[in-house]
């Protein structure tokens, strides 16, 4: 396995969540779209670790698991409050930062 | 022109400015206090005037004496003193403004006594004498601007001293702007001396005017002119004058006839040295003077206002004094003769008129007076004199002085020494006409008086100034040109008088004028004096009456065409400055707060636009920073 | 004496005054007042000691104090003063207590606190004293912009019923100047740092380095519009008439007494020394703007029918006045146009607290509610009058002084602009006796007629007198039936609800007056100290600081 088939996962992994970003509705869905996106970089991180022989990539996707697990905290919060005054989980329907 | 510095008595004559300015500030400042004693002030003030001017002309011995005060403004190469003339011309104007302000003052203790605002009266007049001093002793042309304009602020509260009356607020307003408009040209006239010659001093100007190029004194005689027509009620500037006669009868005769309105003829007078420089200029104070002369005495014809007759009368006489100066040095002394005399004569007029008013209730329309020659023995008398030494009966006061002038005009010599000449008779025998129809419709025929109207003297405070200034009136001439002879007083200003080639001989025009005076006062009694005046105007009169009665139409052409342009355009800048220029700044504003909501719609709150945002900048990063590398 | 910190003081006085001030409880209100009046009475003293212990024929700036402030950026907390900067600071010293007292008995809008009022009052002062006394560019420029703030306040907190709309249109104004001006300041920095090795805003090294003519010309405008918005010259004048006339009456003396006179402080202060190839290049657009707003604002001033609008319009037509001097390179008309700054500060100050005193009265700024004031109050129409014949600077009054010395200054070398300059004489005079025709003379009329008194033809009156100009009245041919005149005993028909000045306006009005009068005759003193600094500056810019050559040279004679 060389380093190009790593990346060429996570750069599928992250397309797969970028368009999922996009076009769901589903504030979940869309919220695991954002950890898929998440983890492809952690994924590209590791291997560039690996590949370097270095444990800096390492160290980063630690961080950045710790800071994706508080923001699954505080959005499936903000999710779950939402969901409770809307009836509804679309993101669609939560518009009213605007203008 | 050599001066000597001052010593002894004539080194106080700044006190002749002093004391009627104190005596203002006291007045006006001192409040209900001085109620009981204020006119006594305002008048003592004057008096001790008089009598100070009187002692420094008697010390003055022929010179030219410079008081220097202090500096007043000095700044780069500019330095203006403020300092004092006496000289022969100063000290006959001293004595004129102070001579005739007293006795004016006397009067008006008596006329204005019932005024409960004759304190303010008395500052006023005080203020005035002051402001009239100045302009008069000022030894520098600032000094003299600042008189001039003083005179006109004096002015201004006096006309409009009854202010409750909207006509003469207007009145006022319209002598201190029409005076502004004069001012101007005398301010120019004196930054164009400064840019010449660096000083704005008589000694300095006049000592160094030969050496202005020929054009640029031109102009400087033409500005002075213009201000000088301004304060004299002069062609185009006349205007304002009779409408002057809005305020108080003492004001009227004191300001605008004996003094203030003669201050045009001192500046010319003042200013020969530029004039002498400047034939064009001198010709343009010709024209002027004989265009007045002559709008004066045909208006005065055909007005039916006591005070109106007399102001035309005047504006038409400080015609003859600017034909005279404008004349040069043959007309200096001839002006400035008849300026004293017509002080002595017009002065004593106003008064008298103001003591037929006092009788008529303060009616002022001719056409209903009448018969009041045995009611008002004194004002009749003394009204009588100054009547005829004016339209220039034979060795009254006018009859020296208003010859002097038709002679100095004849001896020009040239054609146009005719026509002047010939002008000044005709307007002799228009100022009999109109002085004898006033005379006619005033003190005789039939009573025509108003309900309730019961003529009666006036007090002695009143009659003593007016018997004075009637003997003034018939002696004047002359004491002037006979006994002490002005020509030889004023040698020291405008040099010895030289024995002048008289192209007509005096003789004649003394007989000619006379005859012509006779004419014109035998005209008047043909269509006043013969048959009954009719109360209410005829309405049905020949254009050129009209046109007489509105004054040859100058206000409706000062309406015309500055008035109601002028009104025009403030309207039209004040709509253009709030929709035009801050309509701009507003445009600009508003522009800016639609554009900013504008483009706040973009943020439409939906997560995947801005998700979308998002990636779009990214891949322009991305994009951007590969090509960087890979280029 | 002379090492006593004067300008340091006058600034740290009000400042901590403010302070103090703005602690006190909200029920004090009379302590408040009480403690501003004493504390500006104390900057008026030491700006008089200050005048003392400067020594005209001295160095250019005197009084000095420096205190190095961000190294980094060479900028230094440097204080000094000129002749010029001196008067300015006599004339603040002077207007703040004036103003206090005239303010005395304001009523705020809304339920605001005179004590929030005297607070930023005094650091006005501060900030005042401040922008005069700055001998640092970027020190200045704090200053300039940092006296917004409080005339911010004051008009969109105590003043009229547009009051907002007044102090953001005045603050947005001020801040584009103040910002291109500091676009210009770094500029300057930039070009101090190439020419001398390290920058500085010292405003003595800056005046000394030589810049490139066309950079010169860039940052002469950078600091010419900031000016030009704050003195204001016509077209960038519209906000001052909505701020003088919507800020409360102290607000508007102090915001034209002397705020405005922070553009023409600046013209002559940095605009000449440090650009003088600038200044020379471009005067002629300075003069032309100069003159149009001493005929346009003059000419606007006339169909104005609010009294403090038509007051900002004639300081306009002020304001050109001083800048024509300034930019006419001649000693003479600079001197006159810096003792324009003082004496238009003392002039339309009164005019504009005279006003204030009317409006205090009747509750309305239209000038068509007032009218027969003089009748019977005789003390507010004197000083009334007063105050409008300084405005038309009439001869005996202070104003006449420096306009004379602006006009005759400017005549040699810019005639043209001269002559425009002196018609506008003719105007002044025309839209001050209109002002004081309609609300003084006349018969009784407008807001203040009493019920008894409708019985007058209040309404005709009204519109014939404020209609009637010129000779309308005047081409009477028909029988002149004479009014009631010589013994007029019994008053006019309607009367007027008005109480004349009383002993407070009174104490305001008497030393404006008094100075209006005494610098009218005698204005040498103050001459004296503005020379100095004017020729310097003259000199800066190429001009003979000796004053006009005469054309024509002595006569053979």
């Amino acid at each position: 396995m060389s380093l190009t088939h790593y990346l060429v996962l996570a750069a599928i992994l992250f397309t797969i969540g970028a368009v999922g970003v996009l076009v769901r509705r589903n504030a979940i869905v869309v919220f695991m779209c954002v950890e898929l996106m998440l983890n492809s970089v952690n994924l590209t991180l590791v291997t560039f670790a690996r590949a370097n022989g270095t444990v800096d990539g390492q160290i980063m996707a630690f961080f950045v698991m710790v800071v994706a697990a508080a923001e699954v905290v505080v959005g499936l919060a903000i999710i779950m409050s939402i969901y409770r005054t809307r009836r509804s989980a679309s993101v669609d329907d939560a518009n009213l930062l605007k203008y | 022109m050599d001066t000597v510095p001052a010593e002894g008595l004539i080194a106080a004559s700044w006190l002749l400015i002093a004391l009627p300015l104190a005596g203002a500030a006291v007045l006006l400042l001192g409040g209900r206090r001085t109620d009981r004693w204020g006119h006594l002030l305002g008048t003592a003030t004057v008096a001790a005037a008089f009598v100070l001017g009187l002692s420094c002309t008697l010390a003055l011995d022929g010179r030219q004496v410079d008081v220097d005060l202090f500096t007043f403004v000095a700044t780069g190469s500019l330095d203006v003193q403020a300092g004092l003339l006496f000289d022969p011309l100063s000290a006959v104007f001293v004595l004129l403004i102070t001579g005739v302000g007293a006795l004016i003052h006397v009067y008006s203790i008596g006329y204005m006594a019932h005024d409960p605002r004759r304190r303010r009266f008395f500052a006023y007049l005080n203020l005035f004498v002051a402001a009239m001093l100045l302009l008069v002793l000022g030894d520098n042309f600032v000094a003299l601007y600042v008189g001039w304009e003083g005179v006109g602020l004096a002015s201004y509260l006096l006309i409009a001293f009854w202010h409750e009356r909207p006509s003469a607020a207007t009145a006022a307003k319209k002598a201190f702007i029409m005076n502004r408009v004069g001012d101007v040209g005398l301010a120019l006239a004196i930054f164009l001396m400064f840019a010449q010659l660096g000083t704005v001093s008589y000694e300095g100007v006049f000592g160094s005017i030969e050496a202005v190029a020929g054009g640029t004194v031109t102009a400087i005689g033409l500005l002075l002119l213009l201000g000088a027509c301004g304060k004299s009620g002069q062609f185009p500037l006349q205007a304002w004058l009779p409408d002057a006669m809005e305020g108080p009868t003492p004001v009227s005769a004191l300001i605008h006839a004996a003094t203030m309105v003669t201050a045009g003829v001192y500046l010319i007078a003042r200013s020969a040295p530029i004039y002498d420089q400047t034939p064009t200029a001198r010709a343009v104070v010709l024209a002027v003077g004989a265009i007045t002369l002559m709008i004066g005495a045909i208006v005065g014809c055909a007005q039916d206002d006591i005070k109106k007759v007399l102001a035309y009368s005047t504006v038409s006489q400080i015609g003859y004094m600017f034909l005279a100066v404008g004349l040069g040095p043959a007309g200096y002394v001839a002006g400035l003769a008849h300026l004293l005399t017509h002080g002595f004569f017009k002065a004593g007029l106003f008064l008298g008129a103001g003591s037929v008013m006092h009788a008529m209730n303060d009616s002022v329309d001719m056409r209903r007076f009448g018969g009041l020659a045995s009611r008002m023995k004194t004002t009749f008398v003394t009204f009588g004199l100054g009547y005829l030494a004016l339209i220039g009966f034979p060795f009254l006061s006018g009859f020296y002085t208003k010859d002097a002038i038709i002679e100095a005009a004849f001896d020009r010599g040239d054609g146009w020494g005719y026509v002047l000449g010939g002008l000044a008779i005709l307007a002799a025998g228009l100022t009999a006409f109109y002085m004898t129809r006033l005379m006619l419709m005033t003190f005789f025929g039939r009573p025509r008086w108003e309900d309730g109207v019961h003529p009666h003297e006036s007090p002695t405070v009143m009659t003593a100034p007016m018997i004075v200034l009637s003997v003034g009136s018939v002696l004047a001439g002359f004491l002037l040109v006979v006994v002490f002879p002005l020509e030889e007083w004023l040698s020291p200003v405008f040099g010895e008088p030289e024995g002048a080639e008289h192209v007509v001989a005096p003789i004649l025009v003394s007989i000619l004028v006379t005859l012509v005076m006779l004419l014109g006062a035998a005209a008047a009694w043909l269509v006043v004096g013969r048959r009954e005046v009719p109360v209410v105007a005829p309405a049905r009169v020949s254009p050129v009456v009209r046109a007489a009665r509105r004054a040859l139409y100058a206000d409706t052409v000062n309406e015309s065409l500055f008035m109601r342009p002028g009104q025009w355009l403030t309207r039209a800048l004040v709509f253009v400055d709030n929709r035009g220029v801050d309509g701009a700044v507003n445009g600009l504003a508003a522009t800016l707060g639609g554009s900013s909501s504008r483009l706040g719609r973009t943020q439409t709150g939906f997560v995947r636009s801005y998700a979308l945002g998002m990636l779009g900048g990214a891949v322009i990063v991305a994009g951007a920073l590969l090509a960087v590398t890979a280029g | 004496m002379t090492d006593f910190p004067f300008l340091l003081a006058m600034i740290a006085v009000p400042a901590v005054g403010a302070a103090v001030v703005a602690a006190l409880p909200r029920g004090r209100e009379l302590l408040a007042k009480q403690v501003t009046l004493g504390i500006t009475l104390v900057v008026f003293l030491l700006a008089v000691l200050a005048t003392i212990a400067f020594d005209a024929g001295g160095d250019r700036f005197q009084l000095t104090t420096s205190v190095s402030w961000i190294p980094d950026f060479g900028v230094d907390f440097a204080l000094g003063v000129d002749g010029i900067a001196l008067v300015m600071l006599l004339l603040v010293g002077v207007l703040v207590p004036v103003v206090v007292v005239a303010s005395w008995r304001d009523t705020p809008p809304g339920n605001r606190s005179m004590t929030t009022f005297c607070a930023w009052l005094l650091l006005l002062e501060a900030m005042m004293v401040g922008v005069f006394a700055a001998t640092d560019v970027f020190l200045f420029y704090v200053f300039f912009e940092a006296m917004l703030v409080p005339m911010y306040f004051l008009i969109g907190s105590f003043g009229g019923p547009r009051r907002q709309y007044a102090a953001v249109k005045f603050f947005l104004y001020s801040l584009v100047g103040g910002l291109i001006m500091l676009a210009a300041v770094i500029g300057l920095y930039v070009v101090s740092s190439s020419e001398l090795g390290e920058g500085t805003f010292a405003f003595d090294a800056l005046r000394q380095i030589e810049i490139d003519p066309g950079v010169q010309k860039l940052l002469f405008l950078g600091f010419f519009i900031a000016f030009a918005i704050k003195a204001p010259l016509v077209p960038f004048h519209t906000w001052l008439p909505d701020s003088g006339a919507e800020a409360p009456i102290g607000g508007s003396v102090l915001l034209v007494g002397v705020l405005d006179k922070v553009g023409t402080f600046g013209f002559i202060r940095y605009c000449l020394p440090l650009f003088p190839d600038a200044s020379r290049d471009l005067a002629p657009l300075v003069l032309v703007l100069a003159v149009a707003g001493i005929l346009y604002a003059a000419l606007l001033a006339m169909g104005q029918s609010d009294m403090k609008r038509l007051v900002s319009y004639t300081s306009i037509a002020h304001f050109g006045f001083i800048a024509l001097g300034i930019f006419a390179f001649t000693t003479e008309a600079a001197t006159g146009a810096v003792l324009y700054m003082v004496n238009h500060g003392i002039a339309t100050g009164l005019l504009f607290l005279v006003v204030g005193m009317l409006i205090a009265r009747g509750g309305s700024r239209q000038i068509g509610d007032y009218g027969g004031m003089a009748t019977q109050a005789p003390l507010l129409a004197g000083v009334f009058l007063v105050a409008g014949l300084a405005s038309l600077a009439l001869p005996g009054t202070n104003s006449f002084v420096s306009e004379f010395l602006v006009l005759i200054g400017s005549f040699p070398t810019v005639p043209v602009y001269a002559i425009l300059a002196t018609v506008g004489i003719i105007l002044a005079a025309l839209y001050v006796l209109l002002m004081y025709q309609r609300t003084m003379h006349g018969p009784a009329r407008g807001v203040l007629l009493t019920d008894d008194g409708t019985a007058a033809p209040g309404g005709s009156t009204a519109t014939a007198g404020s209609t009637t100009t010129g000779g309308a009245t005047a081409s009477g041919g028909g029988p002149a039936t004479g009014g009631s005149t010589a013994t007029l005993t019994a008053p006019a028909p309607g009367r007027l609800r008005v109480r004349d000045l009383g002993r407070r306006e009174l104490a305001v009005a008497a030393p404006m007056v008094a100075l209006i009068i005494a610098l009218g005759f005698y204005p040498q003193p103050l001459i004296d100290l503005i020379e100095p600094a004017v020729a310097a500056t003259m000199e800066d810019v190429g001009a003979d600081p000796g004053g006009v050559e005469p054309a024509t040279t002595e006569g053979t004679d």
